[in-house]
C-alpha cells in the first residue's frame, strides 16, 4: 500500500494583518504553516499505516525551496518519504495548472493506491486541486470525509459529509480522498521522528523531471488570471446599547427586536 | 519566476511597488526591487511602476483552443438534494438572469437526477429560458463518474460561454472535474459576478487569504468560463410563474459498471437542518462563552427567536460544537435577518461569512473587539449576564413564564 498525501505550505491566515494605509497584507511575522486540513490528511494516512505496517506514506508538495522545512515536519510526524515539486516554471499556476503538475509527479511515482489531502487550503480556499488531480489521473475521488475504514485489500469505506447529511461510500483503490478537520486529531512528531527528519534528504523534482508539458504549467498553463486586487469594503458599524445593568441593555435590545417585528 | 515577472535594470529604486503589492512579497535589495515567492501575478506593481521597470510575461498559448465566439449563453446547475431543488440553484438562475442582460443571451438551467423534471417550471419562473433535464436511475445520487460524463457531454454539445454551480459539496467536486476534463478555467466560491462590457467576459470576484483581500479573476481565452458560488451569496429573485421556457430532455447513456463509487447509504439527517443557511435568525457563539456548556443558553435564545445556532471557528476547533455549525470563510456563509454574535471577537474569516446579514447584534466583553465595527447594535458586557437577561426579557414580552 502506497499513500501519497498532498500538502501545502500556507501563510497562517488567522494571523495575517492588513496595513491600513496601503490596504495590503503584512507578511512580516506571519508564520508559514502546514495547511491545517492537510495535517489531518497526514494523520489519516499515518493511521492506515499504523494498522497496516507495510504501508508507505509519501508527502508531496509543490512550492518554493523553503517548503522543505514543512516536508521535514511531515517526516517527523511519521511519513516515510517526502518530495518537493519545485521549479520556477510552476510560478503563477492556477488550480488547473497546479492539479496538472501534481498529477505528473504522482504519475512519476508509479504505484499509488490512495492519495489524500485536506478539504481545502486556508489561503486559497478553493477545494479544487484534489478533485482536479483525481480527474487528471482518471481515478475516483471523495471530498469532505470525516471517517475512513480500511481493512486491507483494495476496498475502502468512507463517510462523507454532503449538504444536509452524510453518505457512506465504498470505493476501490486507486482513489483520492479529501478530509475534514473533524476526522482526527493530528499527532505530534516523536523524538525518533524528529531525528529521522533531520537526516532525511528531500528530493526536489523539476517540471522536466516529471515530464510536464511546459505549455500546461505555471502562468502560461493557467486559464484564469487575477485582474484586480482590492480590500473588502468594510460594513459600517452602528450604535452601542448603553445601560447600567445587563437587564437594562437586554430590555433596550428586546425593544429593537419588537420594532423589527421578530417578537 | 523571472520568466513570468521580472524587474529590469530600468528600476530606479523608488520603492513605490513595495507597498503596492497586495501580498507583501516585494522587497528592496540595494537599489533594486526584488519579487519574492508567493507572487500571484496580479500586476499591481507593474501598474504603479513609474518607469515601466517591472515586466510581466502574459504570453498565452491559444493554439488548439476552441474559438471563444462559438460559445454563447449561461448555463446554471440547478442542484437537487434528495429530489428537492436547492435554493442555491434558484439563486444562481436569478443571478444569471441579471448577467444575461449585459450579454444579451439566454439562461439555461440543468436538472440532473431521478424524478426531478417537475422542478423545470420553477427554474423557468426564476429566469431560465431553457431547462435541460438529464434523468435516469444512475443519476439518483451524485457520483463523479455519472455526473461529470453527463455535464461534459452537455457542455460540449451546447457550448455555453459561462457555467455556474453552487459551491456545495457536490458542486465543488463536479465543477473541478469538468474543468479538468474540458480544460478550462474555474474560479471557486465567488462572492460577486459581473460582466466586462467591453470584452464581454465574466468578472469573478472572490475572497483570498482568508478574506483579507478580494481578487477579481477572469478566464478570457478558454470556454466555458466556470465559477462556483456559495449558497446565500446571490440574491434570490422573485419567481414569475407566467414566464415561458423550453424543457429539453437530454439523454446520456451511463453504464452502471462505469460508476466507480458504490453508495452504501445516504443519510439526510434532521440535525443538519439546523439549517443555518436558511435560518432568518442566527445566534452564534465564540470563545467568549468560556466553556462549551454555555452554548445551552444560546440554544434557548435561538429557540425563543425561532432561529438556528452558529459558531466561530475557534470553538469548532476546540470541539465545543460540531463543525456544521461553523460560520465563516471555512464554514458556511449566512445572510439572516438578524445575526447575534455572542462572545465572538470578529476575526476577518468570521466576518467573511456573516457580514451581509441585515442586522448584526454583537455581545462581547471587550469593547475593542472588531465585531463591533460591523455590528448594528453592540452590547459591551459579560455574555453570561446579558444573554440570560435577554432570554428573560424576550420571555416576558412573549408572555412565557
Amino acid at each position: 500500500m502506497h499513500i501519497v498525501v498532498l500538502v501545502k505550505q500556507v501563510p497562517d491566515t488567522t494571523d495575517v494583518k492588513i496595513n491600513p494605509e496601503t490596504n495590503t497584507l503584512i507578511r512580516e511575522g506571519v508564520d508559514s504553516i502546514l495547511n491545517p486540513f492537510d495535517e489531518n490528511a497526514v494523520e489519516a494516512a499515518l493511521q492506515i499505516k499504523d494498522k497496516n505496517p507495510d504501508t508507505k506514506v509519501t508527502a508531496l508538495s509543490m512550492g518554493p525551496p523553503q517548503v522543505e522545512t514543512m516536508l521535514k515536519d511531515c517526516i517527523a510526524m511519521g511519513c516515510n518519504e517526502a518530495i518537493l515539486l519545485s521549479d520556477r516554471h510552476f510560478a503563477g499556476a492556477d488550480t488547473l495548472a497546479t492539479s496538472y503538475a501534481l498529477s505528473k509527479a504522482i504519475e512519476k511515482m508509479g504505484d499509488v493506491d490512495i492519495i489524500m489531502s485536506g478539504k481545502q487550503a486556508i489561503d486559497g480556499d478553493t477545494a479544487q486541486v484534489g478533485p482536479g488531480v483525481a480527474e487528471y489521473l482518471n481515478i475516483n475521488h471523495v471530498t469532505y470525509i470525516n471517517k475512513i475504514e480500511y481493512e486491507g485489500g483494495d476496498t475502502i469505506k468512507v463517510q462523507s459529509n454532503i449538504d444536509g447529511g452524510y453518505s457512506m461510500l465504498e470505493l476501490k483503490t486507486p482513489v483520492l480522498l479529501t478530509v475534514l478537520k473533524t476526522i482526527n486529531s493530528p499527532r505530534y512528531p516523536s523524538l525518533k521522528g524528529k531525528m529521522a527528519a533531520k537526516k532525511k534528504e528531500i528530493p526536489v523534482w523539476s517540471a522536466e523531471q516529471v515530464a510536464a508539458n511546459f505549455e500546461r504549467i505555471g502562468l502560461k498553463g493557467s486559464p484564469t488570471v487575477v485582474v484586480k486586487i482590492f480590500t473588502p469594503e468594510a460594513r459600517e458599524g452602528g450604535e452601542f446599547i448603553d445601560g447600567e445593568t445587563a437587564e437594562e441593555k437586554a430590555q433596550k435590545l428586546t425593544g429593537h427586536f419588537k420594532e423589527m417585528g421578530i417578537i | 519566476m523571472d520568466d513570468i515577472i521580472k524587474v529590469t535594470d530600468k528600476c530606479i529604486g523608488c520603492k513605490k511597488c513595495v507597498p503596492a503589492c497586495p501580498v507583501g512579497i516585494i522587497s528592496m535589495e540595494g537599489k533594486m526591487a526584488v519579487i519574492g515567492d508567493g507572487c500571484i501575478v496580479c500586476g499591481q506593481c507593474e501598474d504603479i511602476c513609474p518607469v515601466n521597470a517591472i515586466v510581466i510575461n502574459r504570453e498565452v498559448n491559444t493554439d488548439g483552443l476552441p474559438d471563444v465566439n462559438d460559445f454563447r449563453h449561461i448555463m446554471v446547475y440547478a442542484e437537487t438534494a434528495g429530489g428537492s431543488l436547492m435554493s442555491v440553484g434558484k439563486e444562481l438562475i436569478s443571478e444569471a438572469k441579471l448577467l444575461s442582460q449585459d450579454l444579451g443571451c439566454e439562461v439555461w438551467a440543468v436538472l440532473v437526477g431521478k424524478g426531478i423534471k417537475n422542478h423545470a417550471n420553477e427554474c423557468i419562473s426564476y429566469g431560465a429560458d431553457k431547462v435541460y433535464v438529464i434523468e435516469g436511475d444512475e443519476f439518483e445520487e451524485y457520483t463523479n463518474d455519472a455526473y461529470t460524463e453527463a455535464f461534459t457531454k452537455l457542455i460540449n454539445e451546447t457550448k455555453p460561454e459561462i457555467v455556474l454551480m453552487g459551491a456545495t459539496s457536490v458542486g465543488r467536486s463536479l465543477a473541478a472535474r469538468i474543468a479538468v476534463r474540458i480544460q478550462t478555467g474555474l474560479t471557486a466560491d465567488c462572492t460577486h459576478l459581473g460582466i466586462d462590457l467591453k470584452k464581454k467576459i465574466l468578472l469573478q470576484t472572490r475572497p483570498a487569504f482568508g478574506g483579507n483581500i478580494m481578487a477579481t479573476i477572469t478566464c478570457e481565452n478558454y470556454r466555458p468560463q466556470m465559477a462556483t458560488v456559495r449558497p446565500k451569496v446571490m440574491k434570490l429573485g422573485e419567481p414569475d410563474t407566467s414566464r415561458k421556457g423550453e424543457i429539453i430532455d437530454f439523454a446520456v447513456d451511463i453504464k452502471a459498471v462505469d460508476i466507480r463509487t458504490k453508495i452504501l447509504e445516504v443519510i439526510r439527517s434532521g440535525e443538519e437542518k439546523v439549517n443555518l443557511a436558511d435560518a432568518e435568525i442566527i445566534v452564534s457563539g465564540g470563545r467568549g462563552l468560556k466553556k462549551p456548556e454555555n452554548f445551552k443558553m444560546l440554544y434557548e435564545l435561538a429557540e425563543l427567536l425561532n432561529g438556528a445556532v452558529g459558531a466561530s471557528r475557534a470553538v469548532v476547533d476546540s470541539e465545543w460544537i460540531e463543525s456544521f455549525h461553523q460560520v465563516g470563510q471555512t464554514g458556511k456563509t449566512v445572510q439572516p435577518k438578524i445575526y447575534i454574535a455572542v462572545g465572538i471577537s470578529g476575526a476577518i474569516q468570521h466576518l467573511a461569512g456573516m457580514s451581509s446579514s441585515d442586522v448584526i447584534v454583537a455581545i462581547n466583553s471587550d469593547e475593542n473587539a472588531p465585531i463591533f465595527n460591523v455590528a448594528t447594535y453592540g452590547i459591551v458586557g459579560d455574555a453570561m449576564e446579558v444573554v440570560p437577561a435577554l432570554i428573560k426579557e424576550i420571555k416576558r414580552e412573549k408572555g412565557i413564564k
